[in-house]
């Protein structure tokens, strides 16, 4: 019974970290239309941050410079902010589609660091010893994973309070408006253009927060973590619960999650050993297809508030006819 | 009249389902004639004229061609079926030498035709034959319109329609555009098209009809219609704009 | 330095380039950029492989072309795979694409792609398992040409190829009636019905063209590199940047864009090191957003 409680925890825990990530993509996808397929890199960015502000010294790389756990934190809201926004002004003025490409080169130029830059990142073996928040509760099990799922909650439930605040702002309602019609935010004045950036730098804080709260949850990294499964597994996670809606970020993070470590077990006790990885790829494939039956059948999830036809320019609605002529 | 070639019945058309711009319009367009489409601003003379090219989703009525029924037919389809359309902006491929442009368009013709009739359209629109190697995109906003009518006509349509062919040229194009369809029906070729500049279509016109909100609320002799107080009326108590280009 | 990053910088820029066309057409054509292309590569690449294997098993061993790796199964392998993975470009249009595709929000449509990219990768480690694989284990002695550089003659065929097909490509799309479609499409869509042209048959015609040169880069790889699930999605990003840096829409700017980024990357693996090549990718485009864009022979959008 305490397992199943100390299971629960982490079980909840890990779901509220990936809900942050997804929270994080909701500003910039649901809220903004700011398409982000390499946020593997930022949650990736903001847990090496952190880990190498908070580790103990470790003559082998940069730093550890063992400061606070908080100070690692900020620090990685503000790399992983600054990255973000730099891609965003990168590809400020362009399609949709130039930013997804750079988000995505950003996850393959952040993966190639961590593999190889051993100086700074440790490459291939990552960083250990970063020191956990109850670490001293660590020896009764319970406990550390009650505690760390209430910091983990705490931190989940400001961000989610936050950003629905600054949804509902007159911030949060230029973003939707600009999401709206991409043609128009992209031809509007550099104003306009510069809400975008700052949902992609605070959508990219959030994420790499959440890299931070899982690095010092486990006590350990590696490049390993940040492939792109993260980014699809997080997609399918915001797509499920609904694009534009905080609470649907939240529970489709953690209802991916628990069809994610389900099935997970379910082929751990289903397979032999030496057919895991295997069957491991198979329930990619599984969510892939249900991803793409989601986007097929109910683009707004469970609770997506973008409108399924937007309003279109006459331009616009010529393509759209074009194409269901062509398929 | 002479025989029918396009006859529109009660056509609605809309972008949205259920929210119908064209609320049934019936015009009919005899052999050799040119009808003018008038109305004022949002009556839905564009939607309606797109509709019946097939690039509007049609909700009700029926749109014939020779007899024909081409309602729903898809836009591709309406180059094979004798009725070429040449949009108001946009008509040509920018990117693309006059002379593809011209090309592009004769997929429908034998292979064997084509570059024949690409010499008959430098023939009747010489202006285009020294730029045949141009980007389209670099002529001047007469030749351009003459491009996307030369590029329309190669097919040898029934019927050819127009939205709009003055918008957004000088005076002097203006005059020459006209001009030009004047000369085009010399040849046979049926022509519809869809005005703004009221007093240069209907000199040039032989019937023209008034679209108000979506329907078709009166019809007349072109060279009369000017005078009608009807239209004037029709106009929201108004004469048609006198523009400064038309060809008085 | 040594001069044999010419050819290394040769080969890898027409692997990209050959891959960055397909890219480039479906953006321009389709409007929309297709995370799933790079595993059209693999899937093609394993395709051709299979086929390869059947054939063996069917007439036993069969003697390579002298003196060449591969002999006449490869080709014609090369050709079903080459079909195949057209065919799998069609189907995945129809059952996927094309759907979002007329509910008209295109970035939901390259959101489908990464899903399809990542159901489709993991489909081919779950078949093929992620161990790598070789069409030939045969080691082809390299010649020398002169100036410190060696080519082998597999290296040589498949340049020709590449030549071959991207003069092919090139003179379909400026001289055929179903280029200048094309050309028009992506121009001008709406124009483009009016002139009668089929806008379903011209997208049958671009997945059919980018499928089919996804599955000649794949082989290539496979013949040169070695073959694995993941040796597509690797190659996503060069041909991202190859297509941008060439210009969207522009079949030359994508094979020249592929060939810069294929002598770049070849120089870096030089001067700094192999493990760093997929940097070059992503430090060129960033370079190209920066500076250009429209890329080198793009045009502004509209």
């Amino acid at each position: 019974m305490i397992d199943l409680v100390g299971y629960g925890a982490f079980f909840l825990t890990t779901a509220l970290i990936f809900s942050l990530v997804t929270l994080g993509l909701n500003l910039q996808w649901g809220l903004t239309g700011l398409f982000n397929v390499g946020l593997a890199g930022f949650v990736a960015i903001g847990a090496y941050t952190s880990a190498l502000l908070t580790t103990p010294d470790d003559p082998a790389r940069l730093g550890g410079f063992g400061l606070p756990i908080l100070i690692g934190w900020a620090g990685a809201m503000v790399v992983g902010g600054i990255a973000a926004a730099l891609t965003g002004m990168a590809t400020l003025r362009l399609r949709s589609d130039y930013l997804a490409i750079t988000t995505f080169g950003v996850a393959v130029v952040v993966q190639l660091v961590a593999l190889n830059a051993q100086k700074l990142t440790g490459g291939p073996f990552g960083i250990g010893f970063i020191p956990r928040p109850f670490g001293s509760l660590a020896e009764t099990p319970l406990l550390f994973n009650l505690s760390n799922l209430a910091v983990v909650s705490a931190v989940a439930l400001i961000a989610y309070l936050a950003l629905e605040h600054l949804s509902r702002s007159p911030w949060g309602r230029v973003l939707k408006a600009l999401r709206e019609d991409e043609r128009a935010a992209i031809s509007l004045g550099k104003s306009a253009r510069f809400y975008r950036v700052q949902a992609f730098g605070v959508g990219g804080a959030i994420m790499a927060l959440a890299g931070a709260l899982q690095a010092h949850f486990t006590g350990f990294i590696a490049p390993d973590n940040y492939l792109p499964i993260l980014t699809f597994q997080v997609w399918v996670m915001l797509i499920v619960g609904g694009s534009g809606s905080n609470l649907g970020a939240v529970v489709g993070s953690i209802l991916v999650w628990a069809i994610w470590a389900g099935s997970g077990t379910l082929t751990s006790v289903l397979f032999a050993p030496e057919q895991q990885a295997r069957a491991a790829s198979l329930q990619i494939v599984a969510i892939g297809v249900m991803l793409c039956v989601i986007l097929l059948i109910r683009p707004n999830g469970l609770f997506g508030d973008i409108p399924r036809r937007p309003r279109l320019g006459k331009r616009a609605k010529a393509a759209a006819a074009k194409s269901s002529s062509g398929s | 009249m002479n025989e029918t070639v396009l006859d529109v019945r009660n056509l609605e058309a809309g972008y949205e389902p259920g929210v119908p711009i064209v609320r049934g319009a019936s015009i009919t367009v005899g052999q050799g004639e040119i009808v003018v489409v008038l109305g004022p601003n949002g009556a839905g003379k564009s939607s309606f004229i797109k509709a019946i090219a097939g690039l509007v989703p049609i909700s009700g009525g029926t749109v014939l061609l020779d007899g024909k029924d081409i309602t729903a037919a898809p836009a591709h389809t309406m180059v094979r079926l004798g009725l070429a359309f040449v949009p108001q902006t946009e008509n040509i491929f920018p990117l693309m030498s006059v002379e593809d442009n011209l090309r592009v368009a004769c997929g429908i013709l034998e292979r064997r035709e084509i570059p024949g009739r690409i010499e008959e359209m430098y023939a009747a629109f010489p202006d285009l034959v020294r730029q045949r190697r141009t980007a389209a995109g670099n002529l001047s906003g007469g030749q351009r319109q003459m491009l996307a009518v030369a590029r329309a006509l190669i097919v040898h349509p029934k019927v050819l329609v127009l939205d709009e062919p003055s918008a957004g040229l000088s005076p002097k194009f203006v005059s020459m555009v006209f001009e030009m369809l004047t000369g085009i029906r010399k040849s046979g070729v049926t022509i519809l098209l869809v005005e703004q500049n009221a007093k240069a279509a209907l000199a040039i016109g032989d019937r023209a009809y008034v679209l108000v909100e979506g329907k078709d609320r009166h019809e007349g002799i072109a060279s009369e219609l000017w005078n009608d107080p009807i239209v004037a009326e029709l106009y929201l108590g108004q004469r048609p704009q006198h523009q400064k280009g038309g060809m008085a | 330095m040594s001069l044999q990053f010419i050819v290394d910088g040769l080969l890898t820029g027409s692997m990209i380039g050959l891959g960055a066309i397909g890219v480039t057409l479906t953006y321009s054509i389709l409007r929309f950029s297709n995370f799933a292309h790079g595993d059209f590569m693999a899937w093609g690449t394993y395709a051709t492989l299979a086929v390869v294997s059947a054939i063996g098993a069917i007439v036993g061993k069969v003697a390579p072309i002298a003196p060449l790796s591969f002999g006449w199964p490869l080709l014609v392998a090369l050709v079903v795979g080459m079909a195949f993975t057209a065919l799998l470009a069609l189907l995945l249009d129809k059952v996927l694409f094309s759907r979002l595709r007329s509910q008209g929000q295109a970035i939901i449509v390259v959101m489908a792609s990464f899903g399809a990219s990542m159901a489709l990768r993991s489909l081919l480690e779950f078949t093929f398992t992620s161990r790598p694989t070789y069409f030939s284990r045969a080691i082809q002695i390299a010649m020398p040409v002169g100036f410190g550089i060696r080519v082998t003659p597999d290296q040589i065929a498949l340049l020709l190829l590449t030549a071959i097909l991207v003069l092919g490509v090139h003179l379909l799309m400026t001289r055929t009636q179903t280029g200048r479609s094309m050309q028009a499409l992506s121009q001008n869509a709406a124009l483009a019905r009016i002139v009668g042209i089929d806008v379903a048959r011209v997208v049958r015609v671009t997945w059919i063209i980018g499928g089919a040169l996804a599955c000649v880069a794949g082989v290539m790889i496979g013949i040169l590199v070695q073959i694995r699930p993941f040796m597509g999605f690797d190659m996503l990003l060069p041909m991202f940047a190859a297509a941008i840096l060439g210009g969207i829409g522009s079949i030359p700017g994508a094979v020249l864009g592929g060939l810069i980024i294929g002598f770049a990357e070849a120089g870096a693996v030089q001067l700094i090191g192999a493990e760093w090549r997929a940097a070059v990718s992503f430090i060129i485009l960033m370079a190209v957003l920066f500076v250009r864009p429209i890329g080198l022979f793009g045009v502004r959008e509209r």
